[in-house]
């Protein structure tokens, strides 16, 4: 009935020197992949919305279809 | 359900209560009172606790004649104790070694039972709601002015670049 001696010290230096690792790498994976993953697609949809933005053609269709309370539809 | 009397409910509701008093990783085993419920707090006392692996005093207080004597050998050296000696003295000591605390019970059922029964009372509770409280639905949940709030979104280009009237073709009139 003689057990080894069990692990009495360093405990949380090599759970840390394992994990941290790991959590460092995964956090700086997350963030490059939501940047490439969302941020610029969205940048991208924003700058090709705006390349063929016409603001005057857009505003009388708006304001044809009457949502307009300081500019009726030009048939008024 | 309905057939359930309050007696069964309050059983229930009692033996789910003493469950989880006692099933909880601390446990009173007090040996040396003649009222079992009645303990002494001003005393030294014993529990099988995880977190605590010598608690304030043996399990066993009061010793047989057989036990003493042993009690006695084990002030020699311990060689010469035999494994049942050594055993019978950590009883002595302890109530319940580590992997006895550690062993899982069937509480969680008792857990789920009575979730899931309160998740149906609750039903049965939002159904009667449902049907004796609330009042009417306003006119603007019929299907024709759901179709003109639509219609005034788009009109309005809400979220033209990633979300609702970006779906909506403006040429043809219809949804991509």
């Amino acid at each position: 009935m003689s057990l080894p001696k069990p692990v009495m010290r360093g405990l949380l230096g090599k759970r840390l020197r394992f994990h941290l690792p790991i959590a460092f790498t995964l956090s700086i994976i997350s963030a490059i992949a939501f940047k490439y993953a969302v941020t610029e697609p969205r940048k991208q949809a924003y700058a090709d919305f705006y390349k063929q933005y016409d603001s005057v053609k857009e505003f009388n269709a708006m304001r044809e279809a009457g949502i307009f309370e300081s500019v009726r539809p030009s048939g008024e | 359900m309905l057939h359930l009397t309050a007696g069964r409910v309050g059983s229930r509701l009692a033996s789910r209560a003493a469950a989880a008093f006692s099933v909880g990783s601390a446990r009173m085993a007090s040996t040396s009172h003649a009222v079992s419920d009645v303990v002494d707090m001003s005393k030294p006392q014993y529990w099988d606790r995880r977190d605590i692996p010598l608690p304030d005093r043996a399990f066993k207080e009061s010793l047989t004649a057989a036990d003493q004597s042993l009690k006695q050998k084990e002030k020699g050296p311990w060689g010469q104790l035999t494994k049942e000696e050594k055993i019978a003295l950590y009883r002595m000591s302890f109530c319940q070694t580590y992997p006895e605390m550690n062993e899982p019970s069937a509480e969680w059922k008792t857990v789920m039972g009575g979730i899931f029964i309160f998740l149906g009372i609750t039903g049965l509770v939002v159904l009667w709601q449902s049907i004796y409280v609330y009042p009417e639905t306003p006119p603007t949940f019929d299907p024709e002015l759901q179709a003109k709030q639509i219609k005034r979104m788009l009109d309005m280009r809400i979220n033209p670049i990633e979300g609702f009237s970006a779906k909506w073709d403006y040429e043809k009139g219809q949804w991509k």
